[in-house]
């Protein structure tokens, strides 16, 4: 258990790394930062007291050593444009981004387990060719265009929703509803994929040759093992959401992390954007890490071994 | 007529006892979907089991022989239909029972279990809550019941330590253990019909003899009547009372056990009895002047399993200090069962891996220390013939393509190496247009005789048969077999046999090298080792064969045969 | 002996030969995703291809005095036939910038799609096939990737860098290789388990021979899936980029772009978005049926 546990931490820490050297060299893209920061009539002094001032006259690895160092505790720049901690704005938005992503994760499981289980369970049926037929459109659907037609209907034809902002729950409605559905597909997809294989198996077989009702068949049996790779997708996925929210909190006006690199993108605020880009970056890792270890629990062959 | 071994003395009881039988089927016939070779698979099918009897039902591939059992049990996929016929159990027409009706009788009145145990137990819970179920579904036992019953059952079939068994998943299990625990749950509540579908076939020969005898002595304390599916002959001579033999989903003969095997009245039933490995006469043959082909000395590798997630990490020596000798025309049987290191042996002779240490002298040329690309040019005096027809030929490429592919690595010029295809085309007996064909358009016995082709094109000194013929119907088997004998006269090749079954190996071999655990225990002359074993474990393995009694007839005594001469195609 | 030969089935005749290839061709006629997906796509890119002289106008050209137009099916006295689809709000004509638009949705997902797979197919492969060190390598490396919020990144570069067709077809590409690796990686590594692999081997054939005879036939089915499915996920991601402002830039006509441009609008012309809407969900749509459609007759067991 130990050795597995290590063996996953110190590969999360070294790609958590790599990550956050990738997002540092982003400051390196158009040549150099202090023009980019002050812009192309600075002055050559001008742009010295900026070099000084934000450490860009020091050796790159310095920098980097220097910038992580300030991330691990805390410190994440400082924002060009608002002028104050980037780590205070983020860590104020970041529960809403979550709620979100939470809500979105709730609908999305809610509605796409039941169906790929359903589905399997009779598979080439009418209500299998409905399943696959929302998988397929939502898939094929941009969640932008889907967010908007929405907004159309619910919040200014027929007025049941608020149109943006994020203040009441019924605020995040629409967006839970658009997000969740990103993901929808695939994880019913993933469901009845594996339900079907599950149901083909030989202890399927032996459990039905034992006299198990349908019922018991289907979900403690098949489900039960049918289910493993579809938690550790959702968790991932979960990952995914959170970082696909910009479109979503753009068009609700959701005041999240979405919407705070919208923002900074806006206003070129760099430290800002790399700033979230490592935050998500390490929610990944992390999620990934949780996926990787809940299918080690789920799985009496990798937990035991 | 020949000696039938009396295994369990009831036989003669049986035989006037007129029971009413526990199954009756009568006319049964299924019918397959549409696009498959035959109308039905199985037609007008009739036979009984009575209780307390083993009735062994023989076949091939493709006999139908599974799906009486499955119908009987109600699990037929649902594209085959009943279109005829009636199974009648315990007094009911089961093929009119509701689904729900027979559910209630599955597990309780009828049980079955399977071929494949290590996929027939579900991963997620444990052994023992696996055996319960079959109590929570048909009974009301309480907790502390259902387990004295289940730790009871498992020592009934002979499982050692049933308290941490009960705990135990199955993954942790070997897959004698796991069968085991099929019997146990099939038992659980002393059914009348106890069907077994080819429930040793994917066991080591050593694990089916533990099996079959406890089968025996469990037929021997209850009344359940036993539907045995197999298609070895000496299986049947172990535990059969009575034998069905079918063909193409139809019936060819049925009678007791000594009726159908040592007078057997069928021309199909003769011949897959005729097909039957059988210990050799002893082969002497003047090769021991011949040169060394094969000269192995201190072969060592070793394989490291990195500790998975909970596991430790382990080291298993695959291949143990490993030494002997093939002479020029010799044909060496390797015989082991799973885990003995013949499969690591054999990759570690054609340098597929690599060994840890030692040396591998094939005509001189040591493989062992060579480079890999010093050796390519080596590569083509040592070929290899796989045991699954099925992964050795790229679907995507022509035959063509894959037999030439060899000839032309090694420099050959086209025109000459396509003579050659040609050449061993006829050799094998495949026909010439073969070479335009794909692999799916072949069955498995054309495919290994292709595969057989691929590897002479190079003209190689030795040929490895790495359990060749294992996948094949055994009338199939004899004729590849046959095959490569004759190869062997024709073109002085060296052959190096690879099998689990020492019965195969007598067909063919002149030696036999026994492994067991990545070593060798014994080598011999082929009728040596089974007249005077000298190893522990090559008595067990031989005391391990089943239908030890059975004087095998000898089909030649019966009504005259046409033997096949000349070259034909070979149509299997 | 002759009993026995007739268990067997019989040789295939010189007549009747159906290749693999074939079998799956007269599959692929019957599977309706497949066609229907196929025949929408031939359609748009037919029209993609055409438009210089198919479109009714010039996409760029404004034409303040009519903006605005609803399309013909609305009940407004606006409405001409002159523009099918409408204007937008500077008086372009929609129908011609719809037309103009799938050239750029087409030709970015086409060409990101190439660089991804390009990427992930040659990743895939080697960690499939050499395993080891080779595939502890590249699994960090899709790890890595597999980690980093695509849009998000996708955005703060083209920010940085300026957006263009260009850095769009190359960013996405350079993001979206992940899938690629990871099935070809999975399928390569089924391949390399099979014996015909080992003969081969043993037959002196060298690694880029195998790679390529052996291999590469025996997992194309896999990559056109993904390389369908992959393309339709470059479209959304451009037309996503776009909407936001940071691909495709003004004037050029991409669909994203439009819906964009429409958002203030869509209260009182909701059709300014349905329209674009629409087409990209039609495109996406009949991409993605055709890779099911494929999935379905060359690789059945994939579908997931």
């Amino acid at each position: 258990m130990l050795a597995f546990l290590l063996r996953r931490i110190s590969t999360a820490l070294l790609v958590a790394l790599t990550v956050s050297s990738l997002t540092f060299s982003l400051n390196f893209l158009s040549g150099d930062p202090a023009i980019a920061l002050a812009g192309e009539s600075a002055t050559q002094e001008d742009l010295q007291t900026i070099r000084e001032a934000y450490g860009y006259d020091k050796p790159i690895p310095v920098q980097y050593f220097n910038w992580l160092t300030g991330a691990l505790q805390g410190d994440l720049g400082q924002s060009h444009y608002l002028n104050q901690p980037v780590a205070d704005e983020i860590f104020q938005r970041l529960p809403t981004t979550m709620t979100l992503g939470l809500s979105a994760l709730v609908f999305a499981l809610v509605l796409s387990i039941p169906l790929g289980v359903l589905a399997a369970i009779r598979p080439n049926s009418l209500f299998d060719r409905f399943a696959l037929t929302v998988a397929v459109v939502g898939q094929a659907m941009p969640s932008f265009w889907f967010a908007l037609t929405m907004m159309l209907w619910f919040a200014i034809n027929w007025r049941i929703l608020p149109v943006s902002g994020s203040n009441t729950w019924l605020h995040f409605v629409m967006p839970s509803i658009a997000l969740g559905y990103y993901i929808t597909p695939g994880v019913m997809r993933l469901t009845r994929a594996g339900m079907l294989e599950v149901l083909r198996s030989d202890y399927i077989r032996t459990a039905r040759a034992k006299g198990v009702s349908r019922f018991s068949l289907m979900f403690k049996h098949a489900l039960r093992n049918a289910i493993i790779p579809v938690v550790s997708l959702a968790a991932v996925q979960f990952g995914f959401m959170l970082g696909g929210s910009i479109v979503i909190e753009t068009i609700f006006a959701i005041n999240g992390l979405g919407f705070l690199a919208w923002e900074s993108i806006q206003r070129a605020d760099l430290p800002m954007m790399q700033a979230i880009v490592l935050v998500l970056s390490f929610f990944y890792i992390a999620l990934t890490f949780l996926a990787d270890v809940l299918n080690a629990w789920l799985d009496p062959r990798i937990r035991i071994g | 007529m020949g000696n039938l071994m009396k295994h369990s003395g009831k036989i003669g009881e049986h035989m006037t006892n007129s029971t009413k039988p526990i199954l009756s089927i009568r006319n049964l016939t299924v019918a397959l979907p549409v696009q498959v070779e035959r109308a039905n698979a199985v037609e007008n099918l009739t036979f009984d089991v009575r209780p307390k009897e083993i009735l062994c039902v023989v076949g091939e591939s493709g006999s139908g022989k599974s799906i009486t059992s499955l119908a009987t049990m109600g699990l037929l996929a649902s594209s085959l239909k009943v279109t005829g016929g009636e199974i009648e159990f315990d007094g009911r027409d089961v093929l009119k029972l509701s689904e729900s009706e027979h559910n209630k009788l599955r597990g309780d009145r009828m049980a079955m279990i399977f071929q494949e145990p290590m996929t027939a137990l579900n991963p997620a819970y444990t052994v023992g809550n696996q055996i319960e179920e079959v109590l929570r579904v048909h009974r009301s036992f309480d907790a502390a019941e259902r387990r004295e019953r289940t730790l009871k059952l498992l020592d009934e079939v002979r499982l050692p330590d049933p308290e941490r068994l009960f705990n135990s998943y199955p993954h942790q299990l070997s897959g004698g253990q796991r069968q085991r625990i099929m019997i146990a749950m099939a038992l659980a509540l002393d059914p009348k019909l106890l069907i077994a579908d080819e429930p040793t076939t994917a066991l080591d020969v050593t694990t089916q003899k533990q099996i079959l005898h406890l089968l025996k002595q469990l037929n021997a304390k209850h009344d359940a009547g036993i539907m045995f599916i197999t298609h070895d002959f000496g299986v049947v001579a172990e535990i059969a009372d009575r034998v069905v033999v079918m063909r193409h989903g139809q019936i060819v003969e049925q009678g007791t056990a000594d009726e159908v095997l040592n007078n057997p009245q069928h021309p199909y039933t003769r011949a897959l009895i005729d097909a039957v490995p059988r210990r050799a006469e002893d082969r002497e043959m003047t090769i021991s002047e011949n040169p060394v082909v094969v000269d192995v000395q201190g072969l060592m590798k070793t394989f490291h399993t990195s500790g998975g997630m909970f596991k430790k990490s382990r080291t298993v020596a695959a291949v143990n200090d490993i030494s002997f000798q093939v002479r020029r025309g010799e044909t060496l049987g390797i015989v082991g069962e799973s885990g003995s290191g013949k499969t690591t042996l054999v990759r570690c002779l054609m340098r597929l891996i690599d060994p840890d240490s030692g040396a591998i002298n094939i005509s001189g040329v040591d493989f062992a220390s060579k480079t890999a690309a010093e050796l390519r040019r080596h590569r083509k005096d040592i070929q290899i013939v796989f045991q699954d027809p099925y992964g050795s030929l790229n679907p995507r490429r022509t035959i063509g393509s894959q037999l030439i592919q060899g000839a032309i690595n090694f420099g050959m010029p086209r025109e000459e190496a396509w003579k050659r295809v040609y050449e061993l085309l006829e050799i094998v007996q495949m026909p010439k247009y073969s070479v335009h064909r794909y692999p799916s358009q072949f069955s498995g016995g054309q495919r290994q005789r292709l595969c057989i082709a691929r590897a002479l094109v190079v003209n190689p000194k030795v040929l490895i048969a790495d359990e060749a013929v294992s996948a094949l119907d055994v009338s199939i088997q004899r004729e590849v077999l046959k095959l490569i004998n004759d190869i062997r006269d024709r073109l002085g090749l060296t052959v190096i046999f690879i099998t689990h079954d020492l019965r195969v190996a007598a067909q063919i071999c002149n030696e036999v090298l026994v492994m067991k655990h990545g070593e060798v225990v014994e080598r011999g002359g082929v009728g040596r080792i089974f007249t005077n074993p000298q190893h522990e474990y090559t008595k067990a393995l031989i005391a391990a064969q089943p239908g030890q009694g059975w004087e095998i007839p000898d089909m030649a005594e019966f009504a005259p045969q046409t033997l096949s001469g000349g070259h034909k195609v070979a149509e299997i | 002996m002759s009993t026995l030969q007739n268990n067997a089935p019989t040789m295939p005749s010189e007549a009747l030969v159906r290749s693999p290839r074939q079998m799956m061709f007269q599959h692929a006629k019957t599977h309706r995703g497949l066609m229907l997906g196929g025949f929408v796509i031939a359609v748009i890119v037919l029209v993609a291809l055409l438009a210089p002289l198919i479109a009714p106008h010039d996409p760029y050209a404004q034409m303040l005095s009519r903006k605005l137009i609803p399309p013909v099916w609305f009940d407004s006295p606006k409405t001409t036939w002159d523009h099918v689809l409408g204007t937008d709000h500077l008086g372009r004509d929609y129908l011609s910038r719809l037309m103009y638009g799938a050239r750029i949705s087409l030709m970015i997902g086409f060409s990101a799609m190439l660089i991804s797979g390009v990427i992930g197919t040659i990743l895939g492969i080697c960690a499939g096939y050499f395993g080891g060190r080779v595939d502890m390598v590249i699994n960090f490396i899709i790890t890595t990737r597999l980690s980093m919020p695509v849009v998000l990144v996708a955005l703060a570069v083209i920010s940085i860098v300026g957006s263009s067709l260009t850095v769009v077809i190359w960013v996405i590409g350079l993001l979206i290789w992940d899938r690629f690796a990871v099935v070809v990686r999975s399928a390569t590594q089924q391949v390399r388990g099979l014996d015909f692999v080992a003969s081969a081997q043993a037959l002196g054939s060298s690694t880029p021979r195998i790679l390529f005879s052996d291999v590469l036939p025996n997992i194309s089915n896999h990559i056109i899936v993904i390389a369908t499915l992959e393309m339709a996920h470059a479209i959304l991601l451009e037309a996503a980029l776009s909407f936001l402002g940071l691909g495709v830039q003004p004037p050029t006509p991409s669909w994203g772009l439009m819906i964009s441009d429409a958002k203030g609008l869509m209260f009182f012309d909701g059709w300014l978005i349905a329209v674009p809407g629409t087409a990209l969900f039609m495109l996406v749509l009949a991409i993605n049926l055709l890779g099911d459609g494929l999935r379905d007759v060359t690789a059945p067991e994939d579908r997931s």
